[in-house]
């Protein structure tokens, strides 16, 4: 359906000021105290409102592995949870490394209507760290893919990560690097440490995700170029990147929401619900993390919402898949971590969690509610909290590392260019077209 | 014992691991003779679930489950569970369907005694066999017992005797099973390895950590060597076997060093010329192969416990 003129009564902005935002063909209108306007009022019930989620670091799973998830169930999946800007892994079968499959990435991403779905492209051929694959295809492809990432797999050969930081200078892209010595873990299953040493796991050193960001900041420096750092897991990776931005390099990076909560005490367990790449660190390193979003040494929150099948965790820890869902969770993880415990105010939780990575990403249609942009926002109830259940989880996997845990704040509405696509914190079956 | 697993040293009580070694013990006297076969789990079903080539421990379980008049249900299967097309989740439950009712499992992943245990998939008691480079329960229970029969002074309360396990600590369930209940019974615990076979994070367990065996060897009263696996020097753990040998190897001076009333132990299969010389596995102080039977009796024990068999009586008889 085309987008429906309406009214949005009686919300607060993340700075706390009452407001009313009128929104005509999709497009914000006016923003002001007590507005007066001919359309159909949607009461907010001074809830917050945000501008929509935007998420870097999505897995979809299609095209190849439509079992775990689609295009069209993670944008439900996200939609419930506030994105509606999606970033869509290359891992997946056939890889996203020709314009070809991002295109029929982004097409899914319009068909299925929910929330923007950016393909990102894979660094190499295959993702297999031999050769670049044609990136500047991709970057004039309808699907204008601006952030390539290997994620899954590091590009850890110097060489091809030096010429990829420098290839895509010419159409203002940046590699997101998955930092992971892969000498250094090969087998790894759990972050290396006092936990690994007693259950005898292979231990995955912090100094394996650090040596590459290292590396590759330096790099980017060298070469001029932009560099983003996926899912940042160390105290030491931390400093790195705080050190990068005090000498003035174009470095980014992200922290997960499972990072910020989660520490590999967990693998006590032995449930596989816990194993996920980059592994869950010590609670010095969630301490480190947190700090380093709230002062913007970490630049935004990505979800790596990773959906596996049930028998790819139903299993021992060692056959069983890397991965959590997370776009459903993710604003909950991140008010219980960083807004409750005092360390953020919403301000800057809008800023990490959208502002931030539209910018990142170049999504001029997102991160900001202003009038004459695209009426891309949601509405929160911060003092609302819920259980999450992994059965109801809207995502086609439940590999929830949350199960059963209370969280705070619940998405009640979303308006996706215009289009109220959540209701109540139902989706309502509407999807722009 | 009130507790329907054994899935790791970690988790039993100084009074559980006591009444595990009290009833092998009281098993030992059952059986001494002739007549070695007792009925106390007759009629009960027990399955080995072996995902990992492990031909003596199996025997071991197996000869313990009989000599309890158990039946046994073997099922083995080279490489993983997954490679094999059959989830350890489906082959578990198929042999409970059969009439498993305690399973004793080997398995190439570090906590599938756990998980089997814990994630609902079956009803059975499961006994650790082995799981990864976690944990080796009743290996350590059968040193434990060893250990406590040639110190008869130290039968209740380990404190005093100080005990070297030598080798690839990092990769050894048995060296981390033994740390844990060695040191529970009051053990002193000297893990001896060069610093690439220790796990990262062994500071913080309640051992003593040497470089150097030979500065050891001499105060200690029983001396574990681990078995190396050749694949290690591929990985650069060790530049080579002669290094490995020369630096901590079982042989020559450092068995003239050993206390005289010193043990000397390997959880077996051995390699004779790397970890310990045809000299000290053939030596009059090494115990090896009273492992080997007690490791039977403890394993009884263990069963007994955990299927909760008729008592036992005060000698066997013939079924």
């Amino acid at each position: 359906m085309s987008s429906a003129d309406f009214l949005l009564r009686n919300v607060l902005t993340a700075d706390q000021v009452r407001v009313d935002i009128e929104v005509v063909a999709g497009t914000i209108s006016r923003i002001g105290g007590e507005l007066t306007s001919p359309f159909p009022v949607v009461e907010g019930n001074q809830n917050l409102v945000l501008p929509g989620l935007v998420d870097l670091h999505t897995h979809l799973r299609e095209p190849g592995k439509e079992s775990s998830e689609t295009v069209l169930s993670g944008s439900q999946a996200a939609v419930k949870g506030g994105y509606l800007a999606l970033s869509a892994m290359a891992n997946t079968s056939p890889v996203a490394d020709t314009a070809g499959v991002v295109e029929q990435v982004a097409r899914l991403g319009r068909d299925a209507g929910l929330c923007d779905v950016f393909p990102i492209g894979a660094v190499t051929v295959g993702l297999k760290g031999e050769s670049l694959a044609e990136l500047a295809a991709m970057a004039h492809s309808a699907a204008k893919v601006r952030i390539f990432s290997d994620d899954g797999n590091c590009v850890s050969d110097p060489l091809l990560m030096r010429r990829a930081l420098e290839y895509v200078k010419s159409f203002g892209g940046v590699i997101a690097q998955h930092a992971q010595e892969p000498k250094l873990t090969s087998g790894a299953q759990m972050n290396e440490g006092v936990v690994s040493s007693r259950l005898g796991l292979k231990g995955w050193p912090a100094v394996a995700e650090e040596s590459i960001i290292a590396r590759d900041i330096l790099m980017a420096q060298y070469v001029g170029s932009r560099l983003h750092i996926c899912h940042l897991t160390t105290k030491g990776g931390v400093e790195l990147v705080r050190w990068a931005k005090s000498q003035g390099m174009a470095v980014t990076a992200e922290v997960t929401p499972h990072h910020l909560l989660l520490t590999d005490e967990l693998a006590n367990s032995f449930d596989p619900v816990y194993k996920v790449n980059p592994p869950l660190r010590t609670q010095a390193d969630v301490s480190a993390l947190r700090a380093g979003l709230a002062d913007g040494t970490i630049d935004i929150v990505a979800t790596d919402h990773a959906p596996h099948p049930s028998e790819e965790k139903d299993c021992e820890w060692s056959a069983a898949a890397f991965g959590m869902v997370g776009l459903e969770t993710a604003l909950s993880v991140v008010v219980e971590t960083m807004i409750d415990t005092g360390l953020m105010e919403w301000e800057k939780l809008v800023d990490r969690m959208s502002l931030a990575p539209a910018a990142i990403g170049g999504y001029e249609d997102h991160g900001a509610i202003a009038v004459g942009r695209p009426a891309n926002f949601v509405v929160v109830n911060p003092k609302e909290r819920w259980t999450v259940d992994r059965r109801t989880l809207q995502s086609k996997s439940s590999n929830t590392p949350f199960d059963g845990r209370s969280l705070p704040a619940k998405v009640v509405h979303a308006f996706y260019r215009g289009v109220q696509v959540l209701n109540d914190g139902q989706l309502t079956g509407s999807k722009y077209e | 014992m009130k507790r329907a697993h054994l899935l790791s040293t970690q988790e039993l009580t100084r009074a559980d691991a006591l009444e595990i070694l009290d009833t092998a013990r009281q098993l030992s006297r059952a059986t001494d003779g002739a007549i070695r076969k007792l009925p106390t789990l007759r009629g009960r079903t027990v399955v080995n679930l072996f995902f990992e080539d492990s031909t003596r421990t199996r025997l071991s379980f197996e000869a313990a489950a009989k000599r309890l008049s158990a039946d046994v249900i073997n099922f083995s299967a080279k490489g993983s569970s997954v490679s094999k097309g059959e989830s350890l989740k489906d082959t578990a439950q198929t042999l409970e369907a059969m009439g498993g009712e305690l399973m004793i499992i080997r398995h190439s992943a570090s906590g599938a005694a756990q998980r089997l245990a814990e994630s609902g998939w079956v009803k059975s008691h499961i006994v650790n066999a082995g799981d990864g480079m976690h944990e080796h329960p009743t290996q350590a229970l059968l040193d434990a017992f060893t250990i406590r029969s040639h110190f008869p002074e130290f039968d209740r309360d380990f404190t005093g005797l100080r005990i070297g396990i030598v080798g690839d600590i990092l990769h050894s369930r048995v060296a981390r099973s033994n740390a844990q209940l060695l040191t529970l019974l009051g053990a002193d615990v000297v893990l001896i390895a060069p610093p690439t076979l220790l796990p990262i994070g062994v500071d913080t367990w309640p051992v003593k950590i040497s470089y150097d065996l030979d500065s050891e060897i001499s105060s200690l009263d029983a001396i574990m060597a681990l078995r190396v696996q050749s694949e290690r020097m591929n990985d650069a753990f060790f530049p080579s076997e002669r290094e490995y040998a020369r630096e901590y190897g079982l042989a020559g001076s450092r068995l003239r060093a050993l206390k005289k009333n010193a043990i000397i132990m390997h959880p077996g299969p051995m390699n004779r010329g790397l970890e310990i010389s045809a000299e000290g596995a053939d030596s009059k102080q090494s115990v090896i192969l009273e492992q080997v039977a007690n490791g039977v009796l403890v394993r009884m024990a263990v069963l007994y416990l955990l299927m909760g068999g008729a008592p036992i009586p005060t000698e066997g008889v013939l079924v």
